[in-house]
């Protein structure tokens, strides 16, 4: 596939507009929102994907309108339960490509559970979690993302609470996919959906997004120009770590389980690489920024695992090749006895 | 009739007896179950009609000799027909002093007890709170005839040359008290020996072990003089044709196996394990060759979302469990009864509320299943009578989903599910077709235009080009089904569902009553207590009492004629294991002065209790 053919939409002719439903799109003006939903807008008619396949998923909070706003099919489910519904839906046609739209209240909060393990199960649905910090449509409690001490409407004089760091649950939960972009780079937002388009088993991917009206400002530091430069790290595969302005770039070394900020062209500079099995170094990746370092953006971790649902299929499949269910057979099955 | 048997001694009288119930009880290691399930087979086959209980405790293994640990299976048999466990029984193995307590209030005066007396000790007495040895309290020994076997010591004997370790040896116990019994009822061993070699055939040891317990057993009828008399069930004349045993729960998996395959779609089937609604997910995982896919969810919500997505997806979607699983899922079933999807949810229902009595039966669910959701959030419910009756009713709960596009409730309980009875067999070609049709037209296809017989909105499944759609848990425009919160919508959408949901009543069968279409009394019942129930009209009627029965399967929406039913009669009994139910739906209903008999001890009604009231109110 050419890039001139995929921005006509590939073989099958589908342009953005095919996925834009005749609905009103209703996030507050300036949400991060509708950068997401006009990025998939534009990847999904590029992927030679017939859009009747594609199937959106969503639980309940702000993000979880997305469905309603794409001309494909879609389910609106009920709060934190996204990954289960899709689960049912990939297993019954394997051939869709199910995404499952998400937020940091959805997915780590209510839907906890769902979120661990359909990753663990390695489901073949694509996650998208919306990350900002916040509870918008319940107006701006604090989340299980949010920062000890943050002042919201539920915690007015500061959170008591540790955050939960997303990517590293997820590679606690064996996810075969899992990587981070942000809002407000449309190009490597876009190049990440695509990723997870083409890779089978569970993907999952943060997206840095701003809410405008409870929580504006809280991936500023990774979004914005004058800032971003310095906090930001984009992961390639294959790739030395290494970050910050032309005139200033730094790396990072992952050496011995530590994180340490060094000089980019030092030999301790780590190699990035996806294809980590054991999962420990993509662990340590994951925290970077916790450890003081920039924010890694890019796939931190993608390992081909057979999805469940193909397993799923397969034992159907064994199954039936041993000769298909027959009802009398069935009936008839133990002992009987004719009684006269 | 009496004629002599016996050989190789003494002369035993062979006497024929019409019904006969056994309980066997024992600690929950002691293969009770197991036991009965072999007898209940020997009964099937000899061709008599039975109805078993088998009563267990919630533990695994509760501290060993204990009351809490007693596990008992109940097998009533018989050459007429018969439609309960039986209200006291003929025969008691007791393997140990608990079993003896825990089971003698519901042994008749003068019935037969066979002691297991190695287990007799002081340590077990105490366990079980006796002061003394009953079996030698005189006034004790007087009511019943009291067989004292050394059922384990005798089992060792018999396997002493074997080289077994002792726990080995002991474990083979519950066989040798099966081939007593066998002798007892002058049932065959082959079929259990050839069972046993299939069981075990990969341990030789095993097979040898409990074919000699067995064997041990049976001859030490034969031949000691203890017991002077043997006995015989004949043949029940129920009507000819091929039968099997069957469990509710087995035949519930059966049931939806063989609905979605008439219907041409795959069953998806979300469960978590909860008793006693597991076995009917360890039987289905057995059978994938039927297009069956069997997801052991992470919890209660994710099993009946992932069948509702499923379902959404053109499987049909069942989940099942029993009433604490049932609460966790009411969310969901409210998004089922919001998207108009099809999809089955199965409650066995248990003693509750919570965790309550996870193994014992109640039927107090119904309520909850009716209205244990936010809103006016109706939906179909059906209840199985028998367990056989388990399959018919898995297949009518199917064929409502999938016609009206609704979620319905199957009730059983935990009586039903590992119950068992002769199941006459029924032929694939007896199950009606119910072919589904997908929507695949584009043109003029929209989400929530509804058949104007059924009001079911159509079926159109992912894949599916030009029908896109969105459709979720939000309040949604008529036809369209796009978001909307208007007020007048709103109104009409709920009245819509509700009226949907009642159209059914069109489609289902009238209440049928059995006996005289009008009298003094009517008892109306359903779901498990239907063989109880039954047992006690049939009683009654032969006396020529005026009462007659109506048992229901339809619990929501009731048959079109019920009204005009309950009208016929003077009074309207109402036997439930809760408090008081279907009664309080009768009485809101149709404004009717009904009559609540109810018990709530995690069993099943005795006949006699039944009879009992019912004669009252003549």
């Amino acid at each position: 596939m050419s890039t001139t053919t995929a921005k006509n939409g590939g073989g099958l002719g589908l342009t953005r507009k095919d996925f834009q439903s005749d609905q009103v799109v209703r996030w507050c003006p300036g949400c991060g929102d509708y950068a997401i939903l006009a990025q998939m807008q534009k990847v999904l008619p590029t992927l030679e994907i017939p859009r009747e396949k594609f199937v959106f998923v969503s639980g309940i909070g702000c993000a979880a309108r997305f469905p309603y706003y794409m001309d494909t099919f879609g389910f609106h489910t009920i709060h934190g339960r996204a990954p289960a519904f899709a689960t049912g839906v990939k297993v019954s046609n394997p051939d869709l490509s199910v995404w499952v739209i998400s937020g940091d209240g959805d997915a780590l909060s209510i839907g906890g559970n769902h979120l661990i393990h359909s990753m663990r199960r390695n489901v073949g649905v694509k996650i998208i979690l919306f990350n900002n910090r916040v509870y918008g449509l319940t107006k701006g409690q604090y989340s299980p993302t949010s920062l000890l001490g943050s002042r919201t409407k539920s915690t007015p004089i500061g959170s008591v609470d540790y955050p939960l760091h997303p990517l590293t649950l997820a590679l606690g939960a064996e996810c075969s996919f899992v990587a981070r972009t942000t809002d407000r780079d449309q190009k490597h937002m876009a190049a990440m959906f695509e990723e997870m388009a083409n890779h089978e088993g569970t993907s999952l991917l943060e997206v840095l997004q701003n809410c405008i009206v409870f929580n504006d400002g809280a991936w500023h530091k990774f979004t914005e120009k004058g800032m971003k430069e310095q906090n930001v790290m984009y992961l390639e595969d294959g790739q030395p770590l290494v970050y910050g302005p032309e005139d200033a770039r730094k790396g990072i070394s992952l050496d011995d389980y530590k994180v340490r900020i060094v000089e980019a062209d030092s030999p301790d500079v780590t190699v990035h690489r996806v294809d980590d099995e054991a999962g420990g170094y993509a662990h340590i990746l994951s925290r970077v920024e916790l450890e003081g370092g920039p924010v890694p953006l890019g796939v931190l971790r993608k390992v081909e695992r057979p999805p469940f649902e193909g397993l799923m299929v397969d034992q159907v499949a064994e199954a039936q090749a041993k000769g298909e269910g027959d009802i009398d057979a069935l009936l008839n099955s133990g002992d009987t006895w004719e009684h006269h | 009739m009496a004629e002599s048997s016996g050989k190789n001694g003494a002369e035993k009288q062979l006497v024929e007896l019409e019904t006969v119930a056994i309980r066997f009880a024992g600690d929950s290691g002691d293969g009770m179950q197991l036991t009965g399930d072999r007898f209940t087979n020997a009964a099937a086959v000899a061709g008599n009609d039975l109805s078993t209980f088998p009563d267990f405790p919630a533990e695994i293994r509760a501290p060993v000799g204990t009351l809490a640990g007693v596990s008992g299976f109940q097998i009533n048999f018989s050459s007429r027909d018969i439609h309960t466990p039986g209200d006291a029984v003929d025969v008691l193995v007791a393997m140990n002093p608990a079993a003896l307590k825990t089971s003698i209030g519901d042994l008749k005066s003068g019935g037969i007890i066979i002691a297991n007396v190695d287990n007799f000790g002081q340590k077990n007495l105490a366990k079980a709170g006796y002061e003394s040895n009953p079996l030698e309290d005189e006034e004790f020994k007087s009511n019943y005839d009291v067989h004292e076997v050394k059922i384990t010591s005798m089992t060792r004997q018999a396997l002493e040359d074997m080289e077994l370790q002792s726990n080995l040896a002991d474990r083979c116990k519950n066989f040798f008290a099966l081939g007593l019994m066998y002798w007892m009822y002058s049932r065959p061993l082959e079929p259990t020996r050839e069972w046993i070699e299939e069981k075990f055939g990969k341990r030789p040891e095993f097979v040898q072990a409990n074919t000699r317990a067995l064997e041990a057993g049976y001859f030490f009828g034969e031949n000691t003089e203890v017991f002077t008399s043997n006995y015989i069930v004949r043949e029940a004349t129920y009507p000819a044709g091929k039968y099997r045993n069957i469990s509710g729960n087995v035949a519930l998996a059966y049931g939806f196996i063989a609905a979605t395959k008439k219907m041409g779609i795959n069953l998806f089937w979300g469960a978590y394990p909860i008793t006693p609604a597991s076995d009917v997910l360890h039987e289905l995982s057995r059978h994938k060759n039927f297009g069956v896919q069997t997801f052991q969810a992470e919890d209660e919500i994710a099993a009946v979302s992932a069948a509702l997505g499923a379902s959404f997806t053109g499987s049909l979607g069942v989940t099942c469990s029993s009433g604490p699983g049932i609460a966790l899922k009411a969310e969901a079933m409210g998004l089922g009864v919001m998207t108009e999807l099809p999809m089955v949810i199965a409650n066995i229902q248990r003693g509750g509320p919570s965790t309550g009595l996870p193994t014992k039966t109640e039927q107090a669910d119904l309520l909850q299943v009716m209205f244990g959701r936010n809103s006016e959030s109706p939906l179909p419910v059906v209840a199985a009578a028998t367990p056989g009756d388990c399959f018919w009713t898995a297949i009518e709960a199917s064929r409502l989903a999938v016609k009206y596009m609704t979620p319905v409730v199957i009730l059983s309980d935990g009586y039903l599910a590992n119950g068992s009875e002769p199941w006459l067999l029924p032929k694939a070609a007896d199950i009606p077709e119910m072919p589904v049709t997908f929507r695949t037209e584009p043109e003029g296809f929209l989400p929530y235009l509804r058949d104007p017989e059924t009001m079911a909105r159509p079926w159109a499944i992912p894949g599916t080009p030009g029908l896109e759609h969105r459709i979720g848990g939000i309040e949604k425009e008529d036809r369209t089904g796009n978001v909307n919160y208007e007020p007048e919508n709103h109104e009409f959408m709920v009245r819509t569902r509700d009226a949907k949901i009642a159209g059914i009543a069109k489609d289902i069968p009238p209440a049928k009553v059995i006996g005289e279409a009008s009298g003094k009394v009517l008892v109306i019942g359903w779901g498990g207590t239907f063989g109880a129930i039954t047992a006690a009209i049939e009683a009654l009627q032969a006396r020529g009492a005026s009462v007659s029965q109506v048992h229901l399967r339809h619990l929501n929406p009731f048959p079109a004629n019920l009204e005009e039913v309950l009208g016929n009669f003077e009074k309207i009994l109402v036997p439930e294991l809760n408090l008081g139910q279907l009664s309080k739906m009768l009485r809101y209903q149709y404004l009717v002065d009904t009559i609540s008999f109810n018990k709530i001890q995690g069993k099943p009604f005795k006949v006699g209790e039944l009879i009992t009231k019912i004669e009252e109110l003549l």
